[in-house]
């Protein structure tokens, strides 16, 4: 029996986004910027999920642009602003590097956050001036699912930088949130659709009417000259009913995974001696999101041994070559370095299941344990945690 | 058996991991990611890892990547900066292998449930009459690597395959080719991972430490030069040093990093007779006596007669043939009888 735990870097897509798709991949091929009948069916498509998707965010249609995913988004909302208005550009250290990147491109300021992974709103305010144009705080964080107060974030934006957009990254956070009224104090809004039972390559910025942004692909003129580039026609429509099913069965779901997320983060904590559930309250982070550390262990190692037992989880980032890299949000909350080699992410979807939890509870507290025996009878030190504590920073 | 093989995305370890397939063991890639920084084959050596996966592809097995990117600062890095400063020089691959590719990845591979660790080094393992095992040099003395393998002691040979090492370079690259792998024709890699080609040592160094002019004299004390970077210099070294010309060839003797001094002489004063070598790894018990030495990686075996040092740990080394050019403090000398490894350690 398998265990998929691993939804938040990708979720299964829903039968019915698939069956929808299908078509705009076999015989309804035409390019929705056509001139003829087959060319309108598919704008026709796209229009309909555009209805959908913009219902889903709490914005207009017309407000509501394509991309080919959560990155893209994101770029598109820094990178778009700070070309238009110029100014400085601000971004939380928990931010994903799709966002953290570009505000570091740009010469932006990281604000801080607390040891719950929530931004600090003080150091927001100080970091804030009327220079300030763009603001990027993330709906729920990717790696330990906190949620920040956006209302109150706005609030400070607009009281400090009167003149900034403020944009929220709800790539992780579509699937638990209402994000139609949780981001409704945010200016643009990112979301990528294989986080919520869609297809990978597609995904969408809100952008509301007012907010200035320049493209940053620039061509054929679609999405109102805001994105060219021909339209991913089958993605957008199985986003749209990926949508509309987490959107309708929301309340369910949350409630059904919240269980299974507890129950599998108290069973961790009943068997694992020292673990260290991460983040603040639960009710302050997203329920798909359980991440613990685990002093004495090895995340590279542990995630090995889960493997071989087919229970599929995460740690940290991984770079270019595939290697695990100490995490930045871990570091920006204050986690030493060698715990956050422990670094444990469970992450649960919309088809996770009590039988997914079973096997991780049996799985997970054996494998550590093993690990712990044999890094307490190395000859050597190298992997001892304490000898890594405080060498070094995160890249 | 379960073999984790250390794949560097060579033809070397590629080759190996394909004999372990042949042999029916159940074999599984790692990628080691030693080095963050720059190098001549990209950031992370991305591209020697797509490599390694690539050809683990081909041969159907798992890859993994490890980092221990921590370990091969704080064991090979640092360490090679600080010698460095204290006017040593220092062999990092030997304390890679030391560090990383043996002890580190041997216990990662213990706690995740492997019999073995293998590589793509050539070097043998042999089995002694008394069931011990000894390194002994690969079957291709031009790529023979058992010199900066030394430091694997022979507890941890039980648990190490060096299946290419009874192969000529020219057979595992035959043997790439005959099965198809991409890296069949991949030029072997020179030097020290992080030291790029472009920047050297001069780069690496003169970003992490301030490289301090020195002074340089000769026997009798009196200043015949000078040199930008007194940590840059090797015993032995002759070019660099601003002395060419006329009259005998000048060489660095002795270098005092500390004071900013570099003693120059001609050949015939870098010649020693005698070392005190420590930071000893012996294959069996410490082996005093009559040896052969090799003080470099393609160095010469030279007959060498070892007895106990002055100091606890340390034995002395007088070369029975006469005197060789001295080697530089930090560098190994490894003993031999005959193919096999006796030990090593570091020259003080």
């Amino acid at each position: 029996m398998s265990a998929y735990l691993d939804h938040a870097a990708s979720t299964p897509m829903r039968p019915e986004a698939f069956e929808a798709m299908v078509p705009w991949l076999q015989h309804q091929h035409a390019n929705p910027s056509g001139a003829h009948r087959l060319a309108r069916d598919a704008r026709r498509a796209i229009d309909e999920a555009r209805d959908v998707v913009a219902a889903g965010l709490g914005v207009d249609p017309g407000e509501v642009i394509f991309t080919s995913g959560g990155t893209e988004a994101d770029n598109l909302a820094v990178l778009g602003v700070h070309d238009r208005r110029g100014g400085t550009v601000v971004g939380a250290a928990t931010e994903h590097h799709a966002v953290l990147e570009p505000v570091l491109s740009r010469g932006g300021r990281i604000v801080t956050v607390g040891p719950d992974g929530v931004i600090d709103l003080d150091a927001l305010a100080a970091a804030l001036d009327p220079h300030v144009m763009l603001v990027s705080v993330m709906l729920a964080n990717n790696e330990v699912g906190t949620v920040p107060p956006l209302a109150e974030v706005a609030e400070v934006v607009a009281r400090h930088a009167p003149g900034a957009s403020l944009h929220t990254d709800a790539v992780q956070a579509f699937s638990w949130l209402d994000v139609a009224t949780g981001a409704a104090s945010a200016d643009l809004v990112s979301i990528s659709a294989h986080k919520f039972g869609g297809p990978k390559g597609i995904g969408a910025l809100a952008v509301r009417s007012g907010t200035p942004l320049s493209p940053r692909q620039i061509g054929g003129g679609q999405e109102r000259d805001r994105r060219s580039g021909t339209h991913n026609v089958a993605g957008i429509v199985a986003m749209a009913v990926a949508m509309a099913s987490t959107v309708e069965q929301r309340v369910a779901t949350v409630a059904r995974v919240g269980a299974l997320r507890d129950r599998l983060l108290d069973g961790l904590l009943a068997e694992i001696p020292d673990l260290v559930e991460t983040g603040g309250p639960r009710s302050a982070r997203v329920v798909g999101i359980g991440h613990v550390c685990i002093p004495g262990v090895e995340s590279e190692a542990l995630l090995f041994l889960l493997e071989q037992a087919e229970v599929y989880a995460a740690a940290a980032a991984s770079c270019a070559s595939g290697a695990m890299e100490p995490s930045h949000v871990l570091a920006a909350m204050g986690v030493p370095r060698g715990v956050a080699f422990g670094a444990l992410r469970l992450s649960l979807g919309w088809c996770s299941t009590d039988d997914d939890v079973d096997r991780a509870l049996e799985v997970i507290p054996p494998a550590v344990e093993r690990l712990r025996r044999f890094a307490g009878s190395a000859a050597t030190g190298p992997t001892s945690v304490a000898a890594r504590v405080g060498r070094g920073t995160t890249p | 058996m379960k073999v984790l093989v250390a794949m560097s995305g060579g033809v070397d370890s590629s080759v190996a991991a394909a004999l372990l397939v042949e042999a029916g063991h159940d074999v599984t890639g790692v990628t080691m990611k030693l080095w963050g920084g720059d190098s001549d084959t990209g950031c992370c050596s991305v591209a020697d890892v797509d490599d390694a996966r690539r050809a683990a592809q081909q041969l159907d097995v798992d890859h993994l990547v490890f980092n221990f990117g921590d370990d091969f600062m704080a064991r090979v890095v640092e360490p090679y900066v600080t010698a460095h400063i204290e006017g040593r020089t220092p062999n990092p691959c030997i304390e890679c292998n030391r560090h990383l590719k043996f002890d580190r990845l041997l216990d990662r591979a213990d706690a995740l449930g492997f019999d073995a660790v293998a590589t793509g080094h050539h070097a043998r393992i042999v089995e002694r009459p008394d069931g011990g095992r000894r390194l002994a040099r690969g079957a291709d003395a031009a790529k023979d690597q058992s010199y900066v393998l030394y430091v694997v002691p022979s507890r941890d040979l039980a648990r190490v395959l060096l299946p290419v090492g009874d192969m000529t370079k020219a057979e595992v690259r035959a043997e790439a080719t005959r099965l198809g792998l991409r890296t069949a024709d991949k030029p072997d890699s020179q030097d020290v991972c992080f030291i790029t080609s472009t920047g050297g040592r001069r780069t690496f160094l003169g970003d992490r430490i301030e490289l301090r002019p020195g002074r340089l004299v000769d026997r009798t004390g009196a200043e015949v030069g000078r040199v930008d970077a007194v940590e840059l210099v090797t015993v032995g070294q002759r070019k660099g040093l601003g002395l060419a010309g006329e009259g005998e060839p000048q060489y660095a003797v002795a270098v005092d990093v500390a004071a900013g001094v570099v003693t120059v002489g001609a050949a015939a004063d870098l010649l020693a007779d005698r070392v005190v070598v420590g930071d000893l790894v012996w294959s069996d018990e410490p082996m005093l006596g009559p040896v052969l030495a090799q003080g470099s990686a393609h160095g010469d075996p030279r007959r060498v007669d070892v007895t106990a040092g002055d100091h606890p740990g340390t034995v002395g080394v007088r070369w029975i043939d006469g005197p060789i050019r001295r080697i530089a403090a930090g560098q190994s000398l490894v003993f031999y009888d005959g193919d096999e490894v006796l030990g090593g350690g570091i020259v003080g």
